[in-house]
């Protein structure tokens, strides 16, 4: 059994990792723009990675959101099994983001699809977006990943036929270039293969969680290199990193069946997690 | 080349801008997006006066996130908008108004000649809201505020405003347009 954790300390962490999450880029997610920084021969995509590299560190100095887009509010949350809260989890994480969107604050982003009525905090049917998934143990690992409509308005999700998968690299090349300048390159790419069309869908936005220092080969980096070489470059004004980075995740799928799904996040690849419960 | 520009802009200042300059900018700069493109434009159409003077103006394509205080409107963050959604009026309000640059992120597809001897775009890094934010000194005044507050004129003093790119000059060179050609030649040879 888990040590019971108490609800208003609960939503207080979680209110406090959307402010981390909204002000603070990941170490692995910056040291990935400095190096792209660093290795620009375009001037002008250079002056704009400078740009960048100022403003992430005036957030932080600051403590205010990196972007005026403050994202669509997004959980990645896996559920020990043993992890028992004695409380409703997702009626606290809503709680959390009202909280957080009035004290941060977050730019009231949450609209019905169709009346485009907006709910002035950030939440509504639906939203915040939880994806739940149940693992052994006694703990609970929540990811919020808040998600900018400039980017995810560029992402993209094809039915191959079972023997296109030659071709799913140049699916992806024929998205970034469609989306230019759009999305605020230099971009972090998720390919999902496989599964259906939802789980591609959801393959491709968990790949943008995966770390951007680890080493890549085969496909990855074959759809990398080819995305660099585009010239598209730091925010569509051409230069050498048009992608920081290209992670692939599979499923397996039916035989008659390869859906590939693309999401495309920008410069601001914003997430972090925090750990409930466990041993201690 | 580097620019550093003191708004009402005349002609000559943004005759010597090339595609791929970089610009800064002092002095008054007004927000507007797509509501208040349309108003504009309407109010043209009947023949009524703006309460505010585009006349060497920059329009900067933002829905800021402002919050009042006793003493005043203060900025929390103010990065730019996708100008592509206002591609299609601004050619219009070229026409009829002399404003001289347009700030904005990710360019205008097809009506680099609309710029041609009026005005310049000038890219600012998409998402820099906190930077955009250091360098607006002051909220001098807001008009429209019924259109809500993203999409009200917000007038702004800014100081040393940028780094902004010319991506479009007076001349019609448009550097997104060459980007994205280029891009398009890779793509083919690369599906052989």
């Amino acid at each position: 059994m888990s040590p019971k954790i108490n609800r208003e300390t609960f939503i207080r962490s979680i209110a406090d990792l959307l402010r981390k999450a909204e002000i603070e880029l990941p170490a692995d997610v910056e040291n990935a723009l400095r190096k792209a920084e660093a290795v620009e021969e375009s001037k002008v995509a250079k002056s704009q990675l400078q740009a960048i590299l100022k403003n992430i560190g005036l957030a932080r100095k600051y403590g205010v959101p990196m972007c005026q887009d403050t994202g669509i509010m997004i959980f990645f949350a896996e559920l020990g099994t043993e992890f028992r809260p004695g409380f409703d989890l997702e009626a606290a994480i809503k709680e959390a983001v009202v909280l957080a969107s009035s004290e941060i604050p977050l730019r009231p982003n949450a609209v019905d699809p169709l009346t485009r009525k907006n709910s002035g905090n950030n939440t509504g049917v639906g939203i915040p977006d939880i994806h739940w998934k149940l693992v052994p143990g006694n703990k609970l690992k929540i990811t919020a990943a808040p998600k900018g409509a400039g980017s995810e308005n560029m992402s993209s999700l094809r039915m191959f036929n079972p023997t296109e998968s030659g071709s799913i690299r140049n699916f992806v090349l024929e998205t970034v270039v469609n989306a230019g300048g759009m999305p605020c390159p230099p971009l972090t790419i998720g390919v999902g293969i496989g599964g259906s069309s939802d789980a591609a869908s959801r393959l491709a936005k968990e790949a943008l969680l995966e770390r951007l220092d680890t080493p890549v080969d085969g496909l990855e980096r074959d759809i990398l290199e080819a995305v660099n070489a585009l010239g598209i470059g730091c925010m569509g004004l051409g230069g050498s990193t048009t992608a920081l980075a290209v992670h692939v995740k599979t499923a397996y799928c039916h035989t008659a069946s390869l859906p590939v799904a693309v999401n495309i996040q920008c410069w601001a690849n914003r997430h972090a997690s925090v750990v409930f419960g466990g041993d201690e | 080349m580097e620019h550093h520009l003191q708004t009402q802009l005349k002609r000559e200042d943004i005759e010597k801008l090339n595609a791929g300059d970089v610009v800064y900018i002092s002095g008054e700069i007004l927000t507007a997006r797509d509501e208040a493109h349309a108003r504009i434009l309407e109010m043209k159409e009947k023949g009524e006066k703006l309460p505010f003077s585009l006349e060497g103006a920059v329009i900067y394509h933002c829905g800021p996130l402002m919050q009042q205080t006793e003493s005043g409107w203060k900025v929390i963050s103010a990065g730019p908008t996708t100008s592509g959604r206002m591609s299609k009026m601004t050619p219009s309000l070229l026409k009829f108004y002399e404003v001289r640059a347009i700030i904005g992120k990710g360019g205008m597809k097809g009506i680099a000649s609309a710029f041609e001897n009026r005005c310049v775009y000038l890219a600012y890094t998409g998402g820099c809201a906190a930077l955009a934010a250091e360098l607006i000194k002051e909220v001098k005044t807001v008009h429209w505020l019924d259109l809500g507050m993203p999409e009200a004129v917000w007038v702004l003093r800014v100081e040393e405003f940028g780094p902004l790119i010319v991506g479009i000059d007076s001349k019609g060179k448009d550097i997104f347009a060459e980007v994205r050609e280029r891009a398009e030649k890779v793509l083919e040879k690369l599906q052989g």
